[in-house]
């Protein structure tokens, strides 16, 4: 789960040996003296870029420059989708492998993961600037978890036979879709690698991945862990670069058999016409959201109020699930708000490598100037300031926790996705009034609904138009569970059983018999 | 049975049978080179003397004496010298048991509250530790059942191995549904554990049986007591000591060591326990689930005997018939639930198949489980062995013609030589009764229809072979064969993600595959009056 507070994230997935663990110490961030990989990562080998281009990956806490990585474009991804079809071809060790020997090679890069956990966290850290403790703990933990679950269902995934009429044998098997181009964002770097590789080699897949440019280092770490896994050469391929050269090689390419794309509706839009225009390669797209929160009356709202506080600034408010707009039942609107704004004074901003910190920068300077825009947009269109709303002094890229009240549906910080730390808190009245307003977005990736009424919390969680709903609970993610978006919050479903639908291709064989079975 | 499947996948490129190369293979000079473990591991007689103290009663994590006080001998059955002596569990040793596995079973437990993915992590675990120990293990079962090494090794060892991680991989995925029911209701269903499950497990495949009994009361989410063996708990002993290295809680798996008409009655008539799974004979498992009925109507699965037959047709390519039906009977010194017993070879290609049978059992070699060119070992006890070679006197006093075979060979261990029978008419006992030794009866057939009815003419239903290169044939007769697994072109494809069981008195219930889980799953429907319909 994408819970933040620590208590939380010391109890999940650290239960060992049947017995929770005693309380051990903290974990803590190692000395990175040079980044190993920072090449293109093409057929289990080190490449750099056809046209000899690299680019800097900076640390968001310190806008200081961490390495350079090679810059791959539309040749290296050329190179990379050869690499991923000669090892996705009939008859090649990755076609003939057994599917539990595919599940084995998955749980040894999940026991991979665990044994550089500490570098990887850091690594995520410095390129992310998120807390270390937060990579630590849940983009490690998730990350971990999705390769296990997956490594799991290798040799589940079951065709079907079917009774068909007449003299027929029918059944049903499910073959990987084939070289899989996977562009993937800087807000959880390693953990949606995982969510696209997992699933996609679970299948018997091969993949072409882009890491984004702004985050490409636990990516490329990773590549050297799949080959120590003893994945065979090819079939993950890592191409870091930008969305326009890159990604769109990818998009495009007519021997990618199948693009998922995680990060803007904008972008996502392009991917899926990209597609369109090409090979007609299948596309799922996990792109934006503006989620709704609904606070009822009779909500625990202490619980409600720590928990959409944490949806709308885990990650400094840079996540797809960010509960941006919270809507609070009219009785508790003010207690609701006093609540809010007292908690987020108290959010500790500071070095993300600190264990203390639970706030650390935003990732660059674009992103930082278009949350503080729309930050005015909110105050000019008459919103009220509670608490934030600037940059930190002297510190760069770090913006205070920010809530607005008296925020209406017609703001723009009501409608647009902010992607910084802010919350929006409106006031509602009726049931039917706040469905209608929570629906009224062209997004539908998740929302959430405080209530002890089983009555409300049922009815409230059927009629909301999006991919996950919360009850008393946020960002409450697991590998187990689908994830994904209605509307323009994106096209199919990532994790849980589901997925493996994504990385199929269902063939019938039907089989003429010269008489009818005797059944 | 063999969990061949797992192997011929793991050697051999063909996926074909693996016995024919493993045969060429390790009688070849490169046996260093082509065997992970060395040649001198299985060729000096190892003893288990350092794990005297796992010969025990293993409950709650914790090894235990009887509280009876008796103890009981286990047998090499190659030499017929005793290996160690083996505290014998009976009822109130059974008792203790289960009232470590309620507790551990019980609401809000450790167990009970642990994640789902927890549980098959420490599944997975187990697979680990047993891959760790797995040519001590291996050793272990041929020492024991006089299976040969090489057998155990890759066969049983593998099965176990695969079994466990298999079942890991489930442990978060037994989902449950929620269902769009009439009115204004909203339903959905749990998938939750059953409870205590007691298992009794057979000889012949002490481990790989073992694996298939935890391995989904497990990752489900139950609490186990399982009873291996009288002849054989060395190596589910052993298992118990993996559990706790694994870090299971205590009182999740117990293991007693002990009889059946004195341990496993007490589990199969226990009031404590909610559901008892079985493998062995026909006459016993209907005895357990008798006493499921008299008790608290536990949950019953039961994979029990089998006559299993085996159809040769002309047009079959014969050279893998022959040897996959000298594989399919012979295999673990023909002690198989799963041993195809009644070979019926069509007409035209009678005599050849029955004179190349014959030539290819004449080969087999019979002799010490730890020399690696060692075939077939003993059967597992005297009384088998006595059981066998009466069962082939019937076989010539009634007419059937002995072709080889058929004596146990001066020897101090329990062997039986590879035996043959050809004119076996479907009246004889050999063609009826299940065997469990190196016995193979050959019959003639001459149409499809004719093949079908002999073949399904039996109170058995566990397991059949179809061997032809015509595809409506092979669809047309395994759609008609009344049998839990039918396998075309093969024998013995065992693998873990397959559902196995019997039709008829073969057994009720399936074991593996997806479906093994709903033996060890109460379904609960959770349904919720709504305030308006919601669609």
């Amino acid at each position: 789960a994408l819970h933040c507070d620590h208590a939380t994230m010391a109890q999940n997935g650290t239960i060992e040996n049947g017995l929770a663990r005693n309380t051990s110490p903290l974990p803590q961030p190692v000395k990175i003296p040079e980044i190993k990989h920072t090449k293109i990562f093409i057929n289990n080998e080190w490449h750099t870029s056809i046209k000899g281009k690299k680019f800097p990956t900076i640390n968001p806490a310190t806008g200081v420059k961490i390495c350079d990585v090679e810059e791959a474009d539309k040749a290296d991804v050329d190179e990379a989708v050869r690499a991923a079809r000669a090892a996705g071809q009939r008859g090649s060790e990755w076609r003939q492998m057994d599917a539990s020997s595919r599940g084995r090679l998955l749980h040894r890069l999940a026991d991979l993961l665990e044994r550089e956990r500490a570098v990887l966290a850091t690594l995520e850290s410095m390129d992310t600037g998120k807390p270390f403790l937060h990579a630590f703990f849940v983009d490690l933990d998730g990350s971990i978890k999705t390769l296990r679950y997956y490594a799991g269902w290798t040799d589940k995934i079951h065709g079907k036979t079917m009774p068909v009429d007449e003299n027929f044998v029918c059944f049903t098997k499910h073959e990987p879709v084939g070289v899989c181009g996977a562009i993937i964002p800087w807000n959880f770097p390693l953990l949606m690698f995982m969510w696209k590789i997992a699933p996609a080699l679970a299948c018997g897949n091969t993949v072409v991945i882009k890491p984004a440019e702004q985050t490409p280092l636990t990516a490329l770490h990773t590549g050297a862990l799949i080959k120590e896994a003893g994945f065979p050469p090819g079939v993950v391929n890592i191409v870091p670069g930008f969305g326009p050269t890159a990604g769109a090689a990818i998009g495009s390419h007519m021997n990618i058999d199948k693009v998922a794309f995680t990060g803007s509706t904008e972008v996502g839009q392009l991917i899926k016409a990209a597609a369109a225009k090409s090979n007609l390669k299948r596309v799922t797209l996990e792109l934006g959201g503006k989620n709704p929160c609904i606070v009822f009356a009779d909500s625990d709202l202490q619980s409600a109020v720590e928990e959409t506080q944490k949806g709308a600034f885990f990650n400094q408010g840079q996540a797809c699930t960010a509960a941006s707009r919270v809507y609070v039942e009219e009785a508790v609107y003010d207690e609701f708000l006093r609540l809010s704004v007292e908690r987020a004074k108290n959010i500790a901003i500071g070095d993300p490598l600190e264990p203390r910190t639970s706030h650390g920068p935003q990732i660059n300077q674009h992103q930082f100037d278009k949350i503080l825009e729309l930050v005015a947009s909110g105050k000019k269109e008459g919103a009220t300031l509670e608490c934030g709303g600037c940059a930190v002094e002297d510190r760069g890229l770090f913006i205070h926790p920010t809530i607005f009240s008296d925020v209406k549906d017609h703001m723009r910080i009501a409608k647009e996705e902010i992607f910084g730390p802010v919350q929006c808190i409106m006031k509602f009245k009726t049931q039917e009034e706040v469905i209608d307003r929570a629906n009224g977005t062209q997004y539908g990736l998740t929302a959430a609904v405080f209530t002890r009424d089983i009555h409300r919390a049922m009815s409230v969680s059927a009629a909301l138009e999006a991919g996950t709903v919360w009850v008393n609970c946020y960002n409450a993610l697991h590998a187990q569970a689908p994830f994904g978006g209605y509307k323009m919050s994106g096209n199919g479903r990532e994790l849980g059983e589901y997925a493996l639908a994504e990385y199929t291709e269902v063939k019938a064989i039907t089989l003429k018999l010269s008489e009818r079975l005797t059944l | 049975m063999g969990v061949w499947g797992v192997f011929c996948s793991r050697s051999c490129p063909a996926g074909c049978n693996i016995w024919p190369r493993l045969t060429v293979r390790v009688s070849g000079p490169d046996l260093r080179e082509s065997v992970p473990y060395p040649l001198e591991f299985f060729t000096s007689k190892p003893t288990i003397s350092s794990h005297q103290t796992a010969a025990k009663i293993f409950i709650n994590n914790e090894w235990h004496d009887s509280v009876s006080g008796k103890v009981f001998s286990t047998y090499n059955p190659a030499t017929g010298e005793k290996i160690c002596d083996v505290q014998e569990a009976d009822k109130a040793d059974v008792d203790k048991a289960v009232q470590a596995a309620r507790l551990a079973f019980s609401l809000g437990s450790v167990w009970r509250k642990m994640d789902a993915s927890e549980r098959g992590r420490l599944l997975l675990k187990l697979a680990n530790l047993v891959e760790r120990d797995s040519a001590y293990l291996a050793t272990l079962e041929s020492l024991d059942t006089g299976k040969p090494f090489l057998s155990s090794f890759f066969v049983d060892l593998q099965g176990t191995i695969k079994t466990f991680r298999y079942f890991a991989g489930w442990a978060d995925k037994i989902h449950g549904s929620t269902i769009p029911t009439d009115g204004e209701y909203f339903t959905l269903t749990r998938h939750e554990p059953i409870g205590v499950c007691g298992q009794i497990v057979p000889w012949n495949f002490p481990l790989v049986m073992t694996a298939w009994k935890l391995g989904p009361a497990l990752s489900c989410g139950n609490t186990v007591v399982l009873k291996p063996a009288e002849q054989t708990p060395l190596t589910c002993l052993y298992i118990g000591a993996l559990i706790k290295e694994a870090g299971f809680p205590p009182g999740v798996v117990n293991i007693l060591p002990g009889y059946g008409p004195t341990a496993g009655a007490a589990i199969a008539s226990h009031m404590g326990i909610d559901k008892v799974a079985f493998t062995g004979s026909t006459e016993v498992g209907k005895l357990i689930q008798e006493a499921a009925g008299k008790s608290n109507l536990k949950r019953v699965t039961l994979e029990l005997g089998g006559k299993n037959p085996n159809i040769i047709f002309a047009d079959a390519d014969f050279e893998l018939a022959v040897e996959q039906a000298h594989q399919g009977v012979f295999f673990n010194s023909g002690q198989c639930c799963t041993a195809g017993s009644r070979i019926f070879a069509e007409e035209p290609i009678y005599e050849e198949f029955v004179r190349r049978s014959v030539e290819r059992a004449q080969r087999r070699t019979v002799g010490n489980p730890f020399d690696p060119t060692t075939e077939q070992g003993p059967q597992v006890s005297a009384e088998q062995q006595s059981r066998v070679l009466e069962l082939i006197q019937s076989g010539i006093t009634e007419g059937a013609k002995l072709e080889c075979g058929g004596n146990a060979p001066p020897s101090k261990g329990f062997f039986v030589e590879p035996t043959v029978f050809s004119d076996v008419q479907d009246h004889m006992r050999i063609a009826k009764e299940e065997i469990f030794g190196p016995v193979q009866q050959i019959m003639k057939f001459k149409t499809i229809e004719e093949v079908i009815e002999r073949a399904n003419n039996t109170e058995y239903g566990l397991a059949a072979a179809v061997f032809t290169t015509d595809l409506n044939k092979a669809m047309n007769v395994s759609a008609a064969l009344q049998a839990g697994t039918v396998w075309i072109n093969c024998y013995n494809a065992l693998s873990c993600q397959c559902p196995f069981g019997g039709f008829k008195m073969s057994g009720n219930g399936r074991e593996l595959g997806e479906i093994g889980l709903k033996e060890y799953t109460e379904v609960k429907t959770i349904t919720m009056k709504m305030s308006g319909k919601k669609s």
